[in-house]
């Protein structure tokens, strides 16, 4: 079963690739999105009155968000805005004060097995003694339940899951061995083995080289043109408008979210960003020039 | 039953329960919660002494369960201090570990003036004690160390998962509040019911030194356990031995007399002999290994930059040999002479320079190795420049800090990206000309 879905997943894949220059696909899902939602079709991700405090302290305020399926979804805010607080709440790794979060219309807990997770990279400790193929396979023991191991059609799956990120030779390696970027890719590896329909990647491009970077983007092209949702927390604002559809603004309290076109714009980055002038006029300037980045 | 049969049967035991708790322990050692062991059991000590108070007797199991009362309001309290007020995980496990004993030493004074009852055995308690434990005690430590053995082969998946990242397994879905407990239960067990044989002060050792041995020797988690398991079993076993009247009756030597000193102690120092063994000798991680890696490296390094000296020196008379004064080679690189002269000796040694009349020349063998050394350096020089910008001047230092760790698939691949530049004469094996002035 989880073979072949995973065929049918790359298979996709490879179609995207081949009608890669075809862009109006994006503008498409985002259109026939609308409408979706208001019939049958539930969101991806649905967001009420979200209120999540440390200690006391409220860290996220009243956060309301509907999210359309088959779009990239790039986090944005300054550093302490709740970027990785957002996915982790979403992901019942902190509890909510407030507030109900729905996945394809219904509560997390009924839908983890379709849920993707790439934690920040410096959040595990990469000297554990797991090779890159035994970490590729942890993202299928959600589908294996209690008790069972992992077998060869789990191999396979972590094999595939390993060449998708272009880290096939490295299956028997010891993590410690990796650099950054290799690290990211098999983090990767690990969320593509989930077989998800949605994806929450918390930085996967911070701290990676040009070729990473430049692979990471094509995967999550491929994820969507497979109508997979991916969210993604993200530091670099020259990047946004080239990598994502959507994007999401945040600085504890839920700035503005939509179309990366019409919302990631210089007055929406002001209320984000708020006093820091000197990103916010690289940004601005570069929102402006509307210049493709690269 | 005869002394050999009861220390056959405490050897079972401490077997046992020395491959479960390196078993857990490694779990414990790989979370970083190896404190959590030392924690548990000298917070067991005035469980120990309150059930002995209560019961007037020396039940294993009502001690045992005294001990687990006892760590568990440890371990609480622990919660309580790092979650509601401002102090550390660290510095909440050495309040309560250090109070928990104090309280038992105090409750154990008491106890050892009552007059019913065994009130020395208690003692044991503290540094263990093989002769004092009865055959039925013995068979329940093993019944629960196998227990708890099950419980980890059979949760090794989960454990593995929640290890290595706790979040991605409870967004996956896994109830890792269980699991945590489940595993730190386990580890509890184990440390009690190891109590009357190690002592509640070496207890803690029996489960963070096997994992920690046998984490020098893989680099696998399943091997690491199966490693610990054995170390953990051998410390027990050996250590029993030793303290036993066996080597007397078996070899005619009495190693240490086991009436002075209890199995505790010796089962430890047995599994800190393995975790200083592996310390020092395993391959690859060991101490010893480590060392000796550097060392090549840094012959290597030394020998390549003085052939690539002498190379250069000779590089205007090629293909004649000239004979190189030793002051010109120290005149290449702030070198030492004594270093100098040691390293042309071993050259020597080596068939890679002769001596002409005081002077060094390189012989045919050695110009082909000193020609190969600086085509490796100059290739690398030219990547660096052409490719990642670094200007000429500054290349030598940078491309010095690299090349002798070049492996040779990538020396190829730099060969065939400058060939197809134009930038290499088509040559086979020639040495391209430097892109700075020596």
């Amino acid at each position: 079963m989880r073979t072949l879905s995973v065929g049918r997943q790359s298979l996709l894949a490879a179609a995207s690739r081949m009608c890669h220059e075809e862009r109006p696909m994006i503008a498409q899902s985002q259109t026939s999105a609308q409408p979706a939602h208001a019939t049958s079709h539930p969101p991806a991700l649905e967001i009420h009155d979200m209120t999540v405090a440390y200690h006391r302290k409220p860290v996220l305020w009243d956060i309301d968000l509907t999210i359309p399926e088959g779009n990239l979804v790039g986090v944005v805010g300054p550093n302490g805005a709740g970027k990785t607080t957002l996915i982790k709440a979403v992901l019942g790794l902190v509890p909510l004060a407030s507030g109900k979060v729905e996945i394809y219309g219904r509560p997390y807990e009924d839908q983890r097995k379709i849920i993707g997770y790439v934690p920040q990279r410096e959040s595990v400790d990469w000297d554990f003694p797991v090779t890159v193929r035994d970490v590729v396979l942890m993202g299928t023991y959600g589908r294996l339940g209690w008790f069972r191991r992992p077998g060869h059609g789990e191999r396979e799956v972590a094999n595939r899951c390993l060449t998708q990120v272009g880290m096939r030779d490295f299956a028997n390696r010891q993590i410690r061995q990796l650099s950054g970027g290799q690290q990211q890719r098999v983090f990767l590896a690990r969320a593509l083995a989930q077989d998800a329909r949605v994806y929450f990647m918390d930085e996967p491009f911070s701290g990676v080289d040009a070729a990473t970077e430049a692979a990471i983007l094509e995967l999550l092209q491929e994820l969507r043109s497979a109508r997979r949702t991916v969210f993604v927390v993200h530091h670099d604002l020259q990047t946004v408008r080239g990598y994502f559809d959507y994007v999401i603004l945040l600085n504890m309290r839920l700035v503005a979210s939509g179309p990366t076109e019409t919302t990631f714009t210089p007055a929406n980055l002001h209320k984000t960003y708020g006093g820091r002038l000197t990103i916010l006029d690289e940004a601005a300037e570069a929102v402006r020039q509307r210049q493709p980045i690269r | 039953m005869t002394a050999p049969s009861i220390t056959m049967n405490v050897m079972l035991g401490t077997a046992l329960l020395g491959a479960t708790a390196g078993t857990i322990g490694t779990f414990a050692v790989l979370r970083r919660r190896a404190l959590v062991g030392d924690m548990l059991s000298h917070a067991a000590l005035p469980g120990v002494c309150i059930a002995f108070l209560i019961m007037q007797d020396r039940n294993f199991v009502g001690l045992s369960l005294g001990a687990l009362a006892t760590g568990l309001v440890g371990i609480l309290v622990i919660a309580i201090l790092t979650r509601w007020t401002r102090t550390k995980e660290d510095a909440a496990i050495g309040i309560v570990l250090s109070t928990w004993f104090g309280a038992g030493m105090v409750l154990l004074s008491v106890a050892q003036r009552q007059t019913t009852g065994y009130p020395a055995g208690l003692k044991s308690y503290l540094l263990g004690e093989a002769a004092g434990i009865g055959r039925g005690d013995v068979q329940l430590i093993a019944l629960v160390a196998l227990i708890c053995l099950a419980i980890v082969s059979v949760l090794y998946k989960e454990f593995k998962l929640l290890s290595f990242d706790v979040d991605f397994a409870t967004a996956q879905g896994w109830p890792t509040l269980v699991l945590d407990l489940v595993m730190m239960g386990t580890l509890a067990v184990v440390t009690i019911v190891g109590l009357p044989i190690c002592g509640v002060i070496l207890m803690a050792a029996l489960i963070i030194l096997p994992g920690a041995s046998a984490r020098f020797w893989t680099n696998r988690l399943g091997r690491l356990l199966v490693i610990a398991a054995i170390a953990g079993a051998a410390a027990g076993v050996i250590g029993t031995f030793l303290g036993s009247p066996l080597p007397k009756q078996l070899l005619g030597i009495e190693l240490f007399d086991n009436t002075k000193y209890p199995p505790g102690p010796l089962i430890v120092l047995t599994a800190a002999t393995f975790f200083l063994f592996s310390m020092l000798f395993a391959p690859q991680r060991g101490v010893l290994a480590t060392a000796a890696a550097e060392l090549q490296l840094r012959q290597r390094i030394a020998r390549e930059h003085l052939l690539r000296a002498l190379y250069e020196i000779s590089e205007p008379y090629l293909p004649e040999r000239p004979a190189v004064a030793e002051a010109q080679v120290l005149a290449q690189r702030s070198w030492r002479r004594w270093w100098v002269d040691w390293w042309l000796s071993r050259l020597r040694k080596r068939g890679l320079i002769e001596r002409v009349n005081g002077d060094v020349r390189l012989t045919p063998a050695g110009l082909g190795a000193a020609a190969e050394v600086t085509r490796t350096h100059r290739l690398w020089e030219m990547f660096l420049v052409e490719s990642a910008g670094i200007a000429a001047d500054h290349v030598d230092r940078d491309a010095d800090a690299v090349e002798h760790m070049l492996p040779k698939p990538l020396i190829r691949e730099l060969e065939e990206r400058l060939a197809a530049a134009g930038r290499l004469p088509m040559v086979p094996q020639s040495v391209p000309q430097s892109p700075h002035d020596l």
